[in-house]
Order: C-alpha cells, then sequence, then structure tokens
C-alpha cells in the first residue's frame, strides 16, 4: 500500500502497551506492545495458534488482557483507557469509533434480516432515523462493496461466500469507524473471490484514511493490505518493521522460515 | 551542487538462520554521495551486491550498520533504522524505485498502476491517469492493454509499466535497477531520454545497467561494487 498518515509527530490513535493474556495456565499473548497511527494499516502475521486472535480479541475489548493497557486517542484527542474505562463507554466507542471484521461473515452479520438492515443497524446504532435516508446510505454502501443493489432485501443466507463477505464490510464500515479489525477477512474463501475483496478492501482503507489491526496467516494477503508488520510466535511478537522490509530481508529465524516456506509472497 | 544522497560506511551481511547460521557478507564499508542532477552506475560482476545498495536506500533491506541519508523536503533525513512511517513519508515524496520486475497487485488496470504514486501524493484522479496515459504512450504500451492488469503481460511490457510508474512523480531521487534490460532499441533509447530528462530538471540519480552503451549514454560516473570473499 502506499499511503499512510503524513504526520509523523502526530498522536497515535492507538497504544498498546505490554499487553498479556492468558486461558488458565497457556498462554495467549504476552509483552505486546505497538502504536497505531490515522491511515495506516499494521498487519499480524504467524502461523495458527501464534496468538494473533488473542491480541486482536484484546485489542478491540472483546477479551480483558491479564496485563497491559490499550490506549485510544479519541475524536477529541482524548486519551482513553480501554480496559479502565467503564463498560457503556467501552460499547460506545466500539459502536461509535470502531468496527470488527470477522473471518466468517455469519459472526459478523445477522443472517436472517435483509442487506439492507444490516448495513441500516449501525447506523441507527449511533443515531440516524429517518428510513429514507438509512436506506439510500445502505444502498450506497451495497454498490461501494460491489453488491447488486436489486438485492437490498434479500437476506444475506441467499448471498455467496464472497458476497456476505464484502456486505460484512458494508456493515462494518456504514458507521464511519476510525479502526477497524479484521480477523483473516479473506480466509474462507476461493482464491479468485479473494483477489476481488483485498483489491475492496485496499481501496476503501486507502479512500477512507482508515486506521486497520489485520490478522492474516497469508503473507501476500499482509503484503497487499498493510504498510507495517507484527510477526508473532508463541504469543510473542518476534519481529515488526515495514511489510516489505519484513517479508524481503526478514532477520528473526522465525520469520525466515514463515518467509521461506511460501512461494514469492 | 546539492547533494541528495548520501551513504557513509554502508555495510551488509546477510545471516541465514536455517542454513545453519551461514552468514553472507555482500557490501563493507560503501561511501557514495549523488548530487542533484546527478546519475551515478552501479557496476561490478553479478552479485556483487548492485541491487542490495539499491534496496538498502530503499529501505526495502535493513541498514544495520553505516548511514543512508537523503534530502527530504529540504533537510537531510537518516535512513538507516529508520521508523518505517517515515521510510513511507521519504518513499512516497522523495524517493523513486524502478525495480527489476514489477510486483503486480491482483485485479488493478495498468493505467491505475501507473497513476497510484501521484494519487497518493494527493493528484486528483483524472490528473493522474492523464500523466500515466502520456507516460504509456510514450512508452509504446498499446492503448487496449491500459485497462488490463499488468499480471498476464509479457515480461518487456510488465518492464515498461514499471518504469512509468517509476517516472509519474517527479522524484527528487531515482533508483532504477536495470531498467532497459528487457527491452527492444526503440523503447531503450525513450527510457534513456526519461533519464535524460530526469537528470535535467535535477534529478539525482543512481542505476544498474547491465547494457554498456546505455550506462555510457546517461551515467556521470561509476560505482564500482566488487564481490566479497564469502565466509566459509
Ligand atoms: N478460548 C480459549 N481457551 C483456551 N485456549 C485458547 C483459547 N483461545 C485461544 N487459545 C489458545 O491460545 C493460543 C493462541 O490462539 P489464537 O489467538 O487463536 O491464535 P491464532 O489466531 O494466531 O491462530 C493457542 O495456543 C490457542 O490454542
Ligand atoms: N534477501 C536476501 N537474503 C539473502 N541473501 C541475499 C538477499 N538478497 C541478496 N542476497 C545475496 O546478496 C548477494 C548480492 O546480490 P545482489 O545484490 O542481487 O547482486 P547484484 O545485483 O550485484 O547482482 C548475492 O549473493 C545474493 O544471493
Ligand atoms: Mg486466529
Ligand atoms: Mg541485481
Amino acid at each position: 500500500m502506499t499511503s499512510s498518515s503524513e504526520d509523523l509527530d502526530a498522536q497515535p490513535l492507538l497504544a498498546v502497551e505490554d499487553l498479556a493474556k492468558r486461558y488458565g495456565r497457556h498462554m495467549g499473548c504476552e509483552a505486546v506492545s505497538f502504536r497505531l497511527w490515522p491511515g495506516e494499516v499494521l498487519g499480524v502475521v504467524g502461523e495458527s495458534g501464534s496468538g494473533k486472535t488473542t491480541l486482536l480479541n484484546c485489542v478491540a475489548g472483546r477479551l480483558t488482557p491479564d496485563a497491559g493497557r490499550v490506549l485510544y486517542s479519541d475524536r477529541l484527542g482524548a486519551v482513553r483507557d480501554l480496559h479502565g474505562i467503564a463498560e457503556p463507554e467501552r460499547r460506545m466507542l466500539m459502536r461509535t469509533d470502531w468496527a470488527f471484521v470477522h473471518q466468517n461473515p455469519r459472526d459478523g452479520l445477522r443472517m436472517g434480516v435483509s442487506a439492507g438492515a444490516n448495513v441500516g443497524e449501525p447506523l441507527m446504532a449511533v443515531g440516524a432515523r429517518n428510513y429514507g435516508a438509512i436506506r439510500s446510505a445502505a444502498g450506497d454502501w451495497l454498490a461501494k462493496t460491489e453488491i447488486d443493489v436489486g438485492r437490498i432485501d434479500d437476506p444475506p443466507r441467499t448471498f455467496s461466500g464472497g458476497m456476505q463477505q464484502r456486505l460484512q464490510i458494508a456493515r462494518s464500515l456504514a458507521a464511519g469507524p476510525r479502526l477497524v479489525f479484521m480477523d483473516e477477512p479473506t480466509g474462507g474463501l476461493d482464491v479468485s473471490v479473494q483477489a476481488r475483496l483485498l483489491d475492496l478492501l485496499r481501496g476503501l482503507v486507502t479512500e477512507l484514511k482508515l486506521a486497520v489491526i489485520v490478522v492474516t496467516h497469508d503473507l501476500a494477503v499482509a503484503r497487499l493490505l498493510s504498510h507495517r508488520l507484527l510477526v508473532m510466535r508463541g504469543g510473542r511478537v518476534v519481529e515488526t518493521g515495514l511489510t516489505d522490509q519484513v517479508l524481503d530481508d526478514p532477520q528473526h529465524p522465525y520469520t525466515q522460515l514463515l518467509v521461506s516456506s511460501v512461494l514469492q509472497p | 551542487m546539492t547533494d541528495m544522497l548520501r551513504l557513509c560506511d554502508v555495510s551488509k551481511d546477510f545471516v541465514l538462520h536455517n542454513q545453519g547460521g551461514a552468514e553472507i557478507p555482500v557490501l563493507l564499508g560503501a561511501s557514495l554521495t549523488v548530487n542533484a542532477g546527478e546519475c551515478v552506475a552501479l557496476t561490478g560482476p553479478s552479485g556483487a551486491g548492485k541491487s542490495t545498495l539499491m534496496r538498502m536506500i530503499y529501505g526495502n533491506y535493513l541498514t544495520p550498520t553505516g548511514s543512508i541519508r537523503i534530502r527530504h523536503e529540504g533537510a537531510m533525513v537518516e535512513l538507516a533504522g529508520a521508523d518505517p512511517r517515515r521510510v513511507l513519508a521519504v518513499r512516497r515524496r522523495t524517493l523513486g524505485y524502478v525495480s527489476q520486475f514489477l510486483r503486480v497487485v491482483p485485479r488493478v488496470a495498468t493505467l491505475d498502476v501507473v497513476a497510484e504514486p501521484l494519487i497518493a501524493l494527493g493528484e486528483g484522479a483524472e490528473a493522474a491517469r492523464a500523466r500515466a496515459g502520456d507516460l504509456l504512450r510514450r512508452l509504446n504500451l498499446p492503448e487496449a492493454l491500459w485497462p488490463l492488469p499488468p499480471a498476464t503481460f509479457s515480461g518487456g511490457e510488465q518492464q515498461r509499466v514499471n518504469i512509468a510508474r517509476g517516472f509519474a512523480h517527479p522524484y527528487p531521487v531515482l533508483l532504477l535497477d536495470e531498467p532497459t534490460a528487457s527491452l527492444d532499441g526503440a523503447n531503450r533509447a525513450v527510457v534513456l531520454e526519461l533519464i535524460g530528462e530526469a537528470k535535467a530538471r535535477g534529478a539525482a540519480i543512481v542505476g544498474i545497467f547491465h547494457d554498456a552503451d546505455a550506462r555510457a549514454a546517461v551515467a556521470d560516473r561509476t560505482f564500482e561494487i566488487a564481490p566479497l570473499a564469502t565466509a566459509a
């Protein structure tokens, strides 16, 4: 990707400090710190079980970490400690400022209600009331995500996997979030469908200047979408850096192994 | 004369951790200054480290020792060990790179591949595409190919897309890794013309040219990279 925030001195949108999460005696993730700036896409890579989803969920407020802090700079520039604020305040932030894209569209969509309602709901949750305006915004989002607007009244269970994933993206972006979390967004899709989705994501992220944390085990996806990478192994970050540098001149033995195990990432 | 790029005592070895920690020393104490309007050709046998040095300047390879400074928005900025966000800012405005092979993004039309660096700098889509079209036309890439993604193009066609992309924005510093390698005579001449024009507007250029005639036509001097003995 070619664009990210221009102002190097700007305050980070997100600062993650020494985050840790255990499942009983088993480590989910440990000692993870990083910062994220507006307009920046951070890729989190590593093989299955390395702690990517655990980290993402802790940062996104969906899991409570055992140690560490997640500091978020809100629209007014005030810094909020995500796991220190009250539950309703955190829920409000997650609704107004953040969005989450799941690997499985079923986890992010309401399969029984229409596509239009799926996109309209998050708008209503942030205060939209005018039915006509909501429906037209939903239509615009369907068009933006390359879904035939004629399908606006159909429920997503009648959609193909690729369409469902595009609808989930429309739903997650409709309310204008500043920060988007994605867990293996192209995971369950055929290669050709993946390419289309990636192309769409790249365009939207650049156009809307979104800050994104995208978890993927697929280095080609990471290369296409992200400016910077975190490489995880066994719950820890073993290497970070500019995406093409980490992939073309990996320093850590584990990253070298990861890169050499795939064809031209 | 304005210095645009200053390499000071740059060294590099690769450590292959999964091959018994084999160390490949490639560069040792390279120092080089490139001024505005000047083209320096890197020379040396295949495998000597020419592309490696270029990738280090671009921030694609890490620079573990030594300093690589570039004039970015009026001030010299250190690239060795720089924050990734700084490297991206330098790449966006100041430092262009025509790699040996085009890395294609699936589904993106050739015209947009070429226009992308301009759009990333805030140029309007219309103007960016117009500039992209001018370059592609100059490089004799048939207009029928412009709406297609370059993935299926021949090596020479992809290389011309890559060159057009690298010349779309008037970067103050340009890195060119064998830009004429897979081109016929007519297109090679166009590329040499583009390089000449970039020098005339004050760009500092570092190039690798396998073809001695091309090198002689545009390079003001050469910088020899001698192969280092590989450690046992
Ligand atoms: N709910 C859970 N209960 C117990 N262990 C878990 C749970 N979720 C994840 N883990 C374990 O934590 C580690 C990290 O898992 P996860 O974050 O899902 O990794 P990734 O997303 O990289 O595949 C793994 O060893 C996994 O088995
Ligand atoms: N990413 C890399 N990892 C390990 N070794 C590398 C890497 N890139 C280049 N090399 C090695 O560095 C040496 C110099 O290569 P290169 O810079 O491509 O040479 P040239 O461009 O002069 O032909 C070669 O031995 C090459 O194998
Ligand atoms: Mg996971
Ligand atoms: Mg080379």
